[in-house]
């Protein structure tokens, strides 16, 4: 099967801070991989690396064989964090969705993209809010409303920088459900996902990546979720949580 | 009030009024929705610093028109802020108000070396629309020309207004767009400088954009609304302000809030 990421010898430095130090791992082709670390551990460096957003300063990043930075921008998606959008934009639902297909601000709506986009918010639950200003949306409407923009484009590869965030628990079950359904939909797809849920990593991804500015852990959930790696990535404070993760 | 538009001085000012409108207006947008509204008065501000070369020049050159050295010496400002920002870690106000404070204290030096300055630099800091000449029409026109070239980038810049991560995830040249976009914002500046004044610019380009947002949830309607708001104020304000003998810029702005207020209440 094809390598969907192959990230080796990565360093990423922003002046005399180290993000990232020595990297590498391959994730295959059709693979959910949760990214878990403390904070600072990388983790957005690492994801904004695999977009094209940060250069490596060191190594190299290949989505599907190609360079990170000269990839298809069209087989790869990125889902950010809720905290960091703009509510106060004024756009409908389905101009967002639309925009993830466009790559450009929607003027008007041709049939051809409604029809698109609004399969996508129907897969991800939310056809209902299509013509809603996404200042009125909930959270976890918003987030699904995201997710319908990453999806609409069936990319190959979905980033996704922790998407859970601001959700409720409900809400947060469903969302990884949309997930897997994605995947069984398209199986060849590939997910990346930042997460601090160790639950959700257990439960839901096929590979985990833990992380803290080094590789700490790389491989399926059973194998890395380990209260060694854990207190290796988190110190102390991982002793606790590790608790939750055998349960 | 429709009598005045017999008169070349008028139908002069309207024309380069209602095409500075429109493009302010629709530029507004992105200043609104983008948090610049500084940007804007800190490129007024700097405009200034070119007046005052310009008048400074004059003395050697009489023929040489102030907006052919103070849209070059703004475009630069300009450029210069959005290569501060992009380059150091400095909040982007930082980088206006450092850049525009030079422009404005190399006007102040320039202005000290004439002895013209006080009737021309006035004629800028609070715009005189009613003595836009033959010259200054076809400026706006070749503006509003450059300006349509410029149209086709409007998804561009309002992805990344929306979200500036996610456009350049999508590969957008975001970076680039922004240098374009500020490079045009400090042209249109410099050409509504005549008609509303330094000191009034940023309103001219904030009230009528932020007045669309208040009536409308896209941003293609928002835009929409900001252009038709923007040149209403002028076609009403110019025949007004001759009628009432009040300076027309400030009536203009006066005319843009009285409507940023009525969105506001009809909001509610």
């Amino acid at each position: 099967m094809t390598a969907a990421v192959e990230v080796e010898n990565l360093t990423v430095r922003f002046g005399s801070v180290t993000a990232l130090e020595d990297v590498s791992f391959t994730l295959k082709e059709g693979g959910f991989l949760a990214v878990l670390g403390p904070n600072g551990a990388g983790k957005s460096t690492l994801l904004k690396t695999l977009t094209g957003l940060i250069e490596p300063t060191q190594g190299s990043v290949r989505i599907a064989g190609n360079d990170a930075r000269r990839r298809d921008s069209l087989a790869v998606s990125y889902v950010p964090q809720l905290k960091t959008i703009d509510r106060q934009f004024p756009a409908l639902a389905l101009e967002l969705v639309v925009s993830g297909l466009l790559r450009r601000w929607p003027w008007r709506i041709s049939k051809d993209d409604e029809v698109r986009a609004t399969a996508a918010m129907k897969s991800a639950g939310v056809a209902d809010v299509a013509r809603t200003p996404i200042e009125h949306l909930s959270g976890g409407q918003l987030q699904r409303v995201y997710l319908a923009r990453g999806m609409v484009r069936n990319p190959r590869l979905l980033i996704l920088d922790e998407p859970a965030s601001g959700i409720d628990t409900t809400g947060e079950g469903e969302f990884y459900h949309l997930l897997e359904h994605y995947q069984h939909d398209h199986p060849n797809a590939t997910i990346v996902m930042i997460t601090h849920d160790w639950s959700v990593a257990r439960h839901h991804a096929s590979d985990v990546l833990l992380l803290n500015r080094r590789v700490v852990g790389f491989g399926n959930p059973d194998a890395i979720l380990k209260d060694e790696l854990l207190r290796d990535a988190y110190g102390h404070r991982g002793h606790k949580h590790t608790m939750q993760v055998g349960s | 009030m429709v009598e005045a538009f017999q008169y070349g001085f008028m139908q002069r000012a309207l024309a380069a009024g209602i095409i500075i409108a429109a493009i302010s207006s629709y530029l507004g947008v992105f200043v609104v929705q983008r948090r610049m509204g500084f940007l804007g008065n800190g490129l007024a501000h700097s405009a200034f610093g070119g007046v005052a070369l310009a008048i400074l020049l004059q003395s050697h050159i009489p023929a040489l028109d102030p907006l052919w050295i103070a849209a070059p010496f703004t475009i630069a400002v300009a450029l210069a802020i959005q290569w501060v920002q992009q380059r150091t870690r400095l909040a982007s106000d930082t980088a206006i108000g450092i850049l525009f404070s030079l422009a404005m204290a190399a006007g102040i030096i320039f202005l000290s070396k004439t002895t013209r300055y006080s009737s021309d630099a006035m004629t800028y800091l609070f715009g005189s629309i009613l003595t836009v000449g033959v010259r200054d029409v076809v400026m706006s026109i070749i503006v509003l020309a450059l300006f349509a070239a410029a149209l086709p980038l409007w998804g561009r810049w309002a992805y990344a207004t929306m979200d500036g991560e996610l456009a350049r995830a999508d590969a957008v040249p975001v970076e680039r767009d922004n240098y374009i976009l500020t490079a045009v914002l400090a042209v249109v500046i410099v050409m509504a400088m005549k008609i509303v004044g330094i000191v009034l610019i940023a309103a001219f380009m904030i009230i009528p954009a932020a007045t669309g947002r208040l009536l409308t949830n896209r941003f293609s309607a928002m835009t929409i609304t900001s252009v038709i708001a923007g040149i209403a104020s002028v076609v009403i304000g110019l025949p007004l302000s001759v009628q009432l003998d009040i300076p027309s810029g400030a009536l203009i702005i006066v005319l843009q809030s009285a409507a940023f207020f009525c969105a506001l209440v009809a909001r509610r």
